[in-house]
């Protein structure tokens, strides 16, 4: 099978920029975030529809992304 | 790519023509197998980070009987051709990279671009499980002269004996975050080691995945000092990443004397008394 309806965006969540990647697989479409900087994968979702999957990797996603401290530098 | 070792690297025009080929064993790696299982390399074998390439009771890279029972599982032998990529841009590919040197695999290359470019030129994916014909593999002496511990990182920055490159980005060097967003915060202090140069390892790649030119990396290291003459250690927060910083100083621009310390930020960051720079 070769992916369909592949796409890649950037955004905002929970103040962070992420990268959404999004393709469609046999009859499962299939999302993955992850932060921009570094790049890492923070959260994976399927779904029957492109929205599905996406919202339900955003929810994910945005928790994570909510528990990150930023700290203030103190020099 | 004008890599000074050009056997490291295949494009993935060479993994379409060549992954079943007999003597070649294509493996995703991630940190997990869920991107795997959403469709990978049709024939490729999956390796897990955190269970397979990974001593799970101590922290450590993985025991050589382990490896064995995973490459033997993987039906790969001492003479195969094994071509590792995976997701997070191939970080994960890069640490068993990393890994396969230290106990003396010989023919191990990694997918330019990783599943980023794979899935983004739209190329063929399976979710099929592959079964392969079991083998027995021997691992060599493990090389610890690719590996940095704690002691040989604090000896260098006492002694400033080495390059010190961070990989992670910025905002951890300079300690404004603990972790990469939406990943759990390991450590308990922000910064970096004293004297370390920031060069985090996108850098090192193009937008799609790829390693960047030969003149661009020797150039991007030349610019922080960091040169073939003195001996490297990279680190990040867990190691993988700075492995592949340690595979590109290493095989791509040719340094002799680079190691990966994978105790890294969550050796570092946690240790009573250490010294920490910040910004």
């Amino acid at each position: 099978m070769k992916p369909e309806d592949y796409s890649r965006r950037q955004q905002e969540l929970a103040g962070w920029p992420v990268t959404i990647e999004s393709y469609k697989l046999g009859d499962v479409y299939h999302c993955t975030i992850a932060n921009v900087d570094p790049g890492a994968r923070i959260a994976r979702a399927d779904g029957a529809t492109k929205e599905e999957a996406e919202l339900r990797a955003i929810d994910k996603a945005t928790r994570y992304l909510q528990q990150t401290r930023r700290f203030k530098s103190e020099v | 790519m004008a890599a000074t070792l050009p056997n490291v690297l295949v494009t993935t025009d060479w993994v379409a023509q060549h992954a079943t080929d007999a003597g070649v064993r294509v493996v995703e790696v991630d940190v997990d197998t869920t991107a795997y299982d959403q469709g990978h390399v049709p024939g490729a074998a999956g390796w897990n980070w955190t269970t397979e390439l990974c001593d799970t009771l101590v922290r450590d890279i993985v025991p050589a009987p382990k490896l064995e029972a995973l490459l033997g599982a993987s039906g790969i032998d001492n003479k195969t051709a094994i071509v590792l990529y995976g997701d997070n841009n191939n970080w994960f590919a890069a640490w068993a990279f990393w890994q396969l040197k230290i106990y003396g695999h010989e023919d191990v290359r990694i997918m330019d671009g990783g599943r980023k470019k794979w899935v983004a030129e739209g190329r063929e994916l399976s979710t099929a499980k592959p079964s392969f014909q079991a083998t027995t593999y021997k691992t060599g002496a493990p090389d610890m002269a690719l590996r940095a511990f704690l002691p040989e990182v604090q000896a260098a920055v006492v002694g400033k004996r080495a390059s010190l490159v961070d990989v992670r980005s910025p905002q951890e060097f300079t300690g404004e975050i603990l972790s990469p967003p939406g990943l759990p915060e390991t450590c308990q202090r922000g910064g970096h080691i004293p004297g370390a140069k920031s060069i985090p390892w996108g850098k090192n790649c193009n937008e799609d995945g790829t390693f960047k030119s030969f003149d661009d990396l020797k150039a991007l290291y030349a610019a922080q000092g960091v040169t073939s003459d003195r001996p490297v250690i990279a680190y990040c927060r867990i190691g993988e990443r700075s492995s592949l910083t340690w595979f590109v100083l290493r095989h791509l621009l040719g340094f002799q004397n680079v190691k990966n310390y994978d105790g890294s930020w969550t050796e570092w960051g946690n240790l009573v008394g250490a010294p920490v720079e910040k910004p």
